[in-house]
């Protein structure tokens, strides 16, 4: 495992394109291909979408990123808050199979997080929750 | 993010460059509001430069769609690519609208 990138911000709007671009140029290095990279921009924005809009209620707070890779030629990006206890995993998938008059405005966040990744883990450790995004660094990528 | 509009007969087309994410969304979904409250109601948006789309974007675009449905107008996307086309996919807005390959094909298809 080698640690490629760390960046802890106030967990605001304001530092979305920064981290969003940080991750991007950590995934180009390790040769993802550029539609790759949007796929998982896509995915982290998610992450980091939710961070900013309900981890801290009314107070502040950070979100740390630390890209790293992991076993088996995997890139990791590990996304931290402090702030209220959410695993993402329990969340329901949304119905995509309804039509416009009954199809749900949200819920597509998490469930896009789950098909343009990997692997996608959570964990609560002390206070942090914990989101792991996994991404396979195959050779055709 | 980049709009830019043309109107082909009643037909508007949009054509949308860029990224519509958490940041973009909320302009993206108020300038197609505002078109259709000028009266327009049938749209082609062309994503032929679309790099990247969230689900902001896809909640935005639902949420055009729905308005458009009261007001018995249609919604059309042309030029789906790499990322964007990935995430129509998954998210079922493939079976949920009617997409096609060029302006022109959905032109001729309309």
């Amino acid at each position: 495992m080698e640690i490629l990138l760390k960046i802890q911000r106030p967990a605001r709007l304001e530092n979305f394109n920064y981290i969003l671009d940080m991750i991007g140029s950590c995934a180009k290095k390790q040769g993802l291909s550029e539609k790759r990279i949007n796929e998982i921009c896509i995915a982290v924005e998610e992450v980091l979408m939710n961070i900013f809009n309900y981890a801290y209620k009314d107070k502040e707070g950070d979100v740390r990123v630390v890209c790293k890779t992991g076993q088996g030629s995997t890139f990791i990006i590990e996304i931290t808050d402090t702030g209220i206890p959410f695993d993402p995993i329990s969340v329901a998938e949304p119905d995509i199979t309804q039509d416009i008059d009954m199809r749900q405005i949200g819920g597509m966040g998490i469930f896009l997080i789950r098909k343009l990744t990997d692997d996608f883990r959570y964990r609560r450790e002390g206070n942090k929750n914990i989101q792991e995004l996994v991404i396979k660094l195959t050779p055709h990528d | 993010m980049e709009i830019t509009t043309r109107q082909k007969k009643d037909i508007t087309i949009v054509t949308v460059k860029g990224r519509i994410d958490g940041v973009t969304a909320p302009e993206f979904e108020n300038y197609l509001s505002e078109l259709i409250s000028q009266g327009r109601r049938n749209f082609i948006i062309n994503c032929d430069g679309l790099e990247y789309i969230s689900s902001a974007g896809l909640r935005s675009i639902l949420i055009i769609a729905k308005k458009l449905k009261t007001e018995q107008g249609n919604i059309y996307f042309s030029g789906l690519k790499d990322a964007v086309e990935e995430v129509f996919k998954i998210s079922g807005f493939y079976s949920l609208f009617k997409i096609y390959d060029s302006d022109a094909s959905a032109l001729n298809s309309i």
